[in-house]
């Protein structure tokens, strides 16, 4: 249930601005990869054409490649909303549908695939994604209650619950915990450590201490200046990154030494 | 009159009024928001008050001395057996114009804002709201010149086909100066402002929830159907609470199309079976005697009453599952 995911040369464009240049990287499966870097650094633009979920902005494309076990995401003939089914997303922002009780959050991507999904099913399909996610304790007796009635952290479980419950290869998370109070933080933190024994998991964050507690490896990104494209300084075990980095700059960034 | 209910200014002066500091423009505003909400509720008053007072000579006479005084008033009626018949028929055509509108006017709405290239999205939106503009007569005109004139084989195929059902009865009128012409221009006449109040609330849709929906492989129509409706659903209401409004007020193309009748029928297909409160207002007033009137005025309080109760209805089917409003 987890796949590598492999990134050549790929450069990202908004219509006529390349916003993020030649990236290549090589994502392990089972394991949290920290997407680390300035702000406007692209970091979020690169995340999502890890799902082709950019393409919902106009005027964006890739050149380049990224393959999953092989397979060109961007080939001739691949829908992206498959891809999306395999590659699941959590936002920065808790975005749990306000229409919906709890459960029917849960079992949101579900219904899109699978329609006639028996109630048994359903009601053990809620129960394990939302365990998976850590908040079924705190919600076994209010499922039916709105999804939007729940504090920031535990929406953000929920949508991670929405998520694993379609079961895909890999969890991609753009500053999850970026809305959230420290406690809530850990608990989304230890939530991803429990995660990657199952998925591929790769997270952006600007938080030092939050990519050198839950990440294996960390991608480091900077961008040389306004209007210049991004692009990924150096990627390596978590470990080496913060202890001893290649790159000067990277360095820097980590020591907050950054200019 | 408008169906949509006044901004809420009460409460917000409340909550103003109770805070410290409260001068300059922000006392402006609390002054002009509260007296905006009594001049609304007192118009409202003084518009029932006047009704009722107006009414009242011939709510209290018996049916006998209406029909002895007003040359046009059916025999052996009460004004309750009058304006019956007239509820039935304003009801009706409105309603049969909502059924008609509303899913059109949501499906223009969703094409506009959630599926039309930009450019093409831009250009209908201004064409929905410019033809939301145009006098209700300039409808009316088209419904006799043009569109009665060719429906006739129409009515008549569905008239034969289906005529078994109570609506659909047969046989149909030639010309068409029957209910399901009424209602199939009245229906165009409220689309543009349903789909223009439609396509404003679809694409206030968070963006938020539309990527969640994306992101769990939704294709565009289960993004609709996940993120854009549900979270429109109040909204959708409110559209077409304003189309109801007008249709049920309508007059002009009604009186210009409509054989009427006073009967409570359901063939639509028929001359001389049905008549709105409005078109028959407009129809009888020029000639009648005082009493007359204060008869008519009475059907104007029963359609008072009718939109009234419309959105109040309205208003609570959209506060109903007010925890899932998404408002948080
Ligand atoms: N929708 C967009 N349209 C045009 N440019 C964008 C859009 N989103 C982001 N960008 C640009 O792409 C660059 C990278 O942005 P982003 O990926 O959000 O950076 P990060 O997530 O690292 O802060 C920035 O220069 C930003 O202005
Ligand atoms: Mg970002």
């Amino acid at each position: 249930m987890a796949q590598r995911i492999d990134v050549k040369d790929l450069d990202i464009y908004y219509g006529d601005f390349l916003a993020v240049e030649g990236v290549t990287m090589t994502i392990e499966p089972r394991s949290v990869t920290a997407f680390i870097g300035p702000s406007g650094c692209g970091k979020s633009t690169f995340l999502r054409t890890l799902n082709r979920m950019h393409e919902v902005i106009p005027g964006t494309r890739v050149e380049g490649s990224v393959e999953m076990e092989g397979v060109d995401l961007y080939g001739p003939g691949v829908d992206p909303v498959a891809v999306r089914r395999q590659i699941g997303m959590v936002f920065q922002r808790p975005n749990p549908f306000p229409t919906m009780s709890i459960e029917e959050n849960v079992l949101a991507g579900v219904k899109l695939v699978n329609k006639r999904i028996s109630k048994s099913d359903a009601a053990d399909l809620v129960e394990s994604s939302l365990r998976g996610s850590n908040l079924w304790e705190e919600v076994k007796d209010r499922l039916d209650k709105p999804g939007a009635g729940l504090s920031g952290g535990q929406q953000q479980r929920l949508c991670i619950a929405r998520a694993i419950a379609i079961k895909p290869q890999v969890l991609l998370m753009d500053e999850p915990c970026s809305a959230l109070d420290p406690i809530s933080t850990l608990a989304i933190e230890d939530l991803i450590a429990e995660l990657k024994q199952d998925y591929t998991i790769v997270i952006v964050t600007h938080n030092m201490q939050q990519a050198a507690r839950v990440s294996d490896r960390t991608a480091f990104f900077n961008i040389a200046g306004t209007g210049k494209p991004g692009k990924l300084i150096e990627m390596d075990d978590t470990s080496t990154m913060f202890s001893s980095p290649t790159e000067k700059a990277t360095e820097d960034y980590i020591s907050g030494r950054f200019g | 009159m408008s169906t949509t209910a006044p901004p809420t200014g009460k409460a917000r002066s409340r909550s103003a009024s109770g805070r410290a500091g409260d001068r300059g423009m922000n006392r402006i505003f609390r002054l002009v928001s509260t007296w905006s909400g009594a001049l609304i509720l007192a118009t409202l008053a003084a518009v029932a008050i006047f009704l009722v007072l107006e009414a009242w000579p011939a709510i209290s006479l018996g049916g006998e001395e209406l029909g002895e005084q007003i040359s046009w008033f059916p025999e052996d009626t009460s004004i309750i057996t009058f304006v019956g018949p007239l509820i039935f028929g304003t009801l009706l055509a409105a309603f049969l114009a909502l059924i008609l509108a509303t899913p059109l006017a949501v499906g223009v709405a969703l094409f506009i804002s959630h599926y039309a290239p930009r450019r093409l999205a831009q250009a209908l939106g201004y064409l929905v709201d410019l033809l939301a503009a145009i006098p209700s007569v300039v409808y009316g005109l088209w419904g006799i010149l043009a569109f009665a004139p060719i429906v006739y084989p129409v009515w008549n195929g569905i008239a034969e086909t289906l005529g078994w059902f109570p609506l659909f009865e047969g046989p149909a009128a030639d010309p068409p100066r029957v209910m399901a012409t009424v209602a199939v221009v009245l229906a165009v006449m409220i689309l543009p402002i349903i789909t223009a109040v439609c396509r404003e609330v679809f694409l206030q849709t968070p963006k938020l929830h539309e990527e969640a929906a994306l992101a769990l492989g939704a294709t565009r129509w289960e993004l609709v159907k996940t993120a854009v409706l549900p979270f429109a659903r109040s909204g959708i209401i409110s559209g077409a609470m304003l189309g109801l409004g007008r249709a049920l007020g309508e007059t002009m193309a009604v009186l210009m199309i409509l054989s009427p009748g006073f009967l409570y029928s359901f063939a639509i297909f028929q001359a001389g079976q049905q008549q709105t409160i409005a078109a028959n207002i407009a129809a009888q007033q020029p000639e009648a005697p005082p009493l007359g009137v204060s008869a008519l005025i009475a059907t104007g309080l029963a359609l008072f009453v009718i939109t009234m109760a419309v959105n109040m209805a309205a208003r609570a089917v959209v506060a109903r599952r007010k925890d899932f409003s998404g408002a948080n």
